[in-house]
């Protein structure tokens, strides 16, 4: 029998909003104190709340290995501007940064910019889909020994190294390159929510990590095996994608936890992708999801972060730490490296054959 | 003891730049981009009791005759949120990031930087630019805004009366709006903008920030530019770092106060400045001869000869004569770059330099362009800083170093010492915000 492939954890420390940078800090080192794979934190424009990316901009000097992914919206702002700052958490965390992508679908939020009408989910994917295309290209846009410091030459870069992404898209063009040198990971890590209809087609092209939602192991295994097949066909190896099963989960109180039974075994509850249970029961179910093959890993979202979260690292992942299922220290520094993602190339170097 | 009622210096650390100030052949100097460098800078800035760090913003890469100029330092990370990092690593510096009006939004970018604010518990500060290129514009959006009203300035075009800078004015005051959209007790209210350049409304994410609004920095030395620092700023950011020319442009700016109800004091002047160090003055000058011998390469003497000149002069000897031929006005030669004013009144000084005293290409550039600001020994500098503030050429220096990331350790032991013993700078920080530092009181919030 094949050995089984690493599992991959990740919390959402996202919840009621919080205005200050230690709450947030205090979050993800304790993730970090459980080796998660990354923390998410949630950002929309639509409801109270700091700025994702920059909230964890913050965090990064506080952390020394956790992977950081902010909820970016790609609806009304800048593609270039969304390049540059994942970009840049990517070098302050020394290449631990990914993002999130999300879109933004109301009216409302269109009049908080003025600039466009509200459309459909679907074409705002495809908007968002570009986004992470441009981005990737941003990213490749430096090789990385573009910097070359000659002094015979007086040259600071090989501008031969440096191209122009000349991205033309529906709704937006980008020249570039960027303006950021290649960060460390090469490309930062890109997540989509790939359940919905709409973020699918993104998810296959673009993510390094797609979260599904399923109820049953055959279900996800079912949702995973698709999301590999859409992948392929857009010319992707289906091994250089994770997909992590979104898990909402309240741990409750400990009283009144029920003990695990051998023959009743940790189920969700009859809406889906919502765990009620104790931290023990979690780590049976993450445990059997993932030796079956089912999938690659968890992203869990506690209710209440303060309170759930810790019991996720010292219940739960202990447990999975304990019956060798889960990583006990951090072998690698990147986040790619956390999830077994190789660091790409850049596209340029490889189209002039030259990797 | 010093007189207590000695105007008080205020002191910026400017990351270098994107350009040949920045020296990157020495061996000292450091990577552009590695976060090390951010955080050792920003920490000795913070040792030395500065008011705030720096950062410049350049949005497309500059191009020099159609390609990628490839002998400045290049490449940076994006401001707000560098910022928000080394919020972590400091406790009372001021954190300014640069932040262009035209490629931006309010909603969004009002959000972005109430939520430094808050994650810097007060600390955050915003220069307001204004550079609207079309060269630019080719990395951002296009298709859905080309109706916008204000595109043709972006565009470069003069078919609408308005300049960024009516943009830039209406930017900044929607962004006040929203900053002030939470009570102070916490509730947030609807807000409804209705202007020339942005129509929008909704709930803003973010409650009243620890400063009220962030400190407003202005760069731009037009008329028009210096009118709405008087309006609308805090802090101006110039070039104006000779005693004659600061107190020019110190005395007019501050004139145009009173029309809109502020105080002098209301605005501080901080011109960007360079300077060496020695033991002497005389080591001093020789050092900062070598700094400009490494500043000006003799690619960036013919680089610096073909932006004046607007045209190929490659095929010219750095160690010759200036060319012969005139300049081209207008020319598009180089893109992405602040221009330096008339090139035919800057060719001809440069040709009757270069004759007068028969110099080089190379010698030509470094005699005229961007010798060091202050030059000289600790005393000597600091006595230099002192008077430019005691006589009203400033309020205060943002200082530009030229070696990433060590280039301001010898201001912060040598100068800033001797800065504190006059009087003139202070030994603590007595409060916790920028505008704490700075001696600007918390906007009044505009229920
Ligand atoms: C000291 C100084 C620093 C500036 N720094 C920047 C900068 O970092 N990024 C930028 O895009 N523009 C920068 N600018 C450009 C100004 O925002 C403005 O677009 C330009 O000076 C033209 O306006 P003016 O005619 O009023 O001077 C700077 C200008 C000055 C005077």
């Amino acid at each position: 029998m094949p050995a089984t492939a690493a599992l991959h954890l990740a919390a959402e420390i996202g919840g009621p909003p919080h205005y200050d940078a230690p709450h947030y800090t205090a979050l993800a080192q304790l993730a970090e104190r459980g080796t998660l794979d990354f923390v998410t934190l949630g950002d929309s424009f639509a409801r109270p709340g700091l700025d994702a990316l920059a909230v964890l901009s913050r965090v990064a000097p506080a952390t020394r290995r956790i992977g950081l992914v902010p909820t970016v919206t790609t609806t009304h702002t800048e593609p270039f501007h969304v390049s540059s700052a994942v970009a840049t958490l990517d070098w302050v965390s020394r290449g631990r940064a990914g993002w999130s992508a999300e879109v933004s679908t109301t009216g409302a939020e269109a009049r908080l910019f003025g600039r466009r009408p509200a459309a459909p989910a679907a074409d705002l994917w495809r908007e968002a889909a570009d986004t992470a295309e441009v981005g990737a290209r941003l990213w490749d846009s430096w090789e990385d020994d573009a910097e070359i410091r000659d002094v015979a030459t007086g040259r600071f870069i090989d501008r031969a190294k440096l191209h122009y992404v000349d991205f033309e898209g529906a709704t937006f063009t980008v020249r570039g390159p960027a303006i950021v040198p290649r960060p460390p990971q090469g490309h930062p890590v890109t997540v989509i929510d790939g359940t919905g209809g709409p973020s699918q087609d993104a998810a296959a092209r673009h993510a390094d990590v797609v979260l599904v939602r399923a109820t049953t192991p055959e279900q996800a295994a079912g949702i995973r095996a698709e999301v590999r097949r859409r992948a392929a066909t857009y010319g992707r190896d289906p091994d250089a994608l994770r997909v992590l099963v979104a898990l909402t989960v309240d741990l409750g109180d400990a009283e009144t936890v029920p003990e695990p039974g051998p023959e009743s075994g940790p189920r969700l509850a009859a809406r889906g992708s919502y765990y009620r249970g104790g931290p023990v029961d979690l780590a049976e179910l993450i445990g059997q999801w993932h030796r079956g093959g089912a999938v690659d890993g968890f992203h869990l979202t506690p209710i209440t972060p303060a309170r759930d979260l810790e019991r996720i690292v010292n219940g739960t992942v202990a447990l999975l730490q304990h019956r060798s299922l889960f990583r006990t220290f951090y072998p690698g520094g990147t986040l790619r490296e956390h999830l077994g993602l190789a660091r790409p190339a850049s596209r340029y170097v490889l189209a002039e054959g030259r990797a | 003891m010093t007189a207590p009622t000695q105007k008080q210096m205020h002191l910026a650390a400017h990351f270098p730049g994107v350009n040949n100030t920045t020296v990157w052949s020495d061996p000292r100097s450091k990577s552009q981009i590695d976060f090390s460098s951010f955080e050792h800078l920003a920490r000795t800035a913070e040792r030395g009791r500065f008011d705030f760090f720096f950062l410049a913003e350049g949005l497309r890469l500059r191009e020099h005759n159609g390609r990628i100029h490839d002998l400045d330092v290049v490449g940076r990370p994006e401001s707000l949120t560098v910022l928000s990092a080394l919020a972590a690593v400091t406790d009372r510096l001021g954190l300014a990031a640069t932040v262009n009006a035209t490629f931006n939004e309010p909603y969004e970018l009002a959000r972005r930087l109430a939520t430094l604010d808050h994650l810097s518990a007060g600390r955050a500060a915003w220069n307001v630019v204004t550079s609207s290129d079309a060269f630019t514009g080719e990395n951002f959006r296009r298709g859905g805004y080309l109706d916008r009203a204000d595109l043709p300035q972006v565009l470069g075009s003069a078919r609408t009366g308005g300049t960024p800078y009516t943009r830039a004015a209406e930017f900044v005051a929607t962004a006040r709006e929203l900053w002030d959209t939470w009570t102070p007790d916490g509730t947030p209210r609807p807000f409804r903008h209705h202007g020339q350049h942005f129509t929008i409304e909704g709930e803003f994410t973010v409650p009243r920030s620890p400063q009220g609004h962030p400190v407003v920095i202005q760069a731009g030395d037009s008329g028009e530019g210096r009118e709405f620092a008087a309006s609308a700023a805090d802090v101006i950011f110039t070039r104006h770092g000779t005693l004659e020319a600061g107190r020019t442009f110190y005395a007019d700016v501050k004139a145009r106060l009173a029309k809109y109800g502020r105080e002098p004091d209301e605005l501080k002047i901080m011109p960007g400045v360079t300077f060496v160090l020695g033991d002497s003055d005389a080591e001093a000058q020789e050092r900062a001869a070598e700094i400009r011998l490494q500043q000006i390469s003799p690619q960036n003497a013919i680089l610096a000869l073909e932006q004046i000149w607007g045209r190929d002069l490659s095929s010219y000897d750095p160690d010759g004569p200036l060319p012969e031929i005139d300049p081209v006005p207008d020319s598009t030669l180089v893109q992405g770059r602040v221009r330096i004013g008339d090139q035919l009144e800057v060719a001809a000084r440069w040709r009757a330099l270069s004759q007068a005293k028969g110099l080089s290409i190379r010698q030509t550039v470094i005699e005229t362009t961007g010798r060091q600001s202050f030059i000289g020994s600790p005393e000597t500098v600091a006595a230099e800083l002192i008077e430019f503030v005691s006589t009203d050429a400033a309020d205060g220096f943002i200082l530009v170093p030229h070696l990433t990331p060590g280039g301001l350790d010898d201001f912060v032991d040598r100068v800033v010492p001797l800065l504190q013993e006059r009087g003139a700078f202070r030994s603590e920080y007595t409060g916790s915000t920028l505008r704490s530092h700075l001696g600007l009181t918390e906007p009044v919030w505009k229920g």
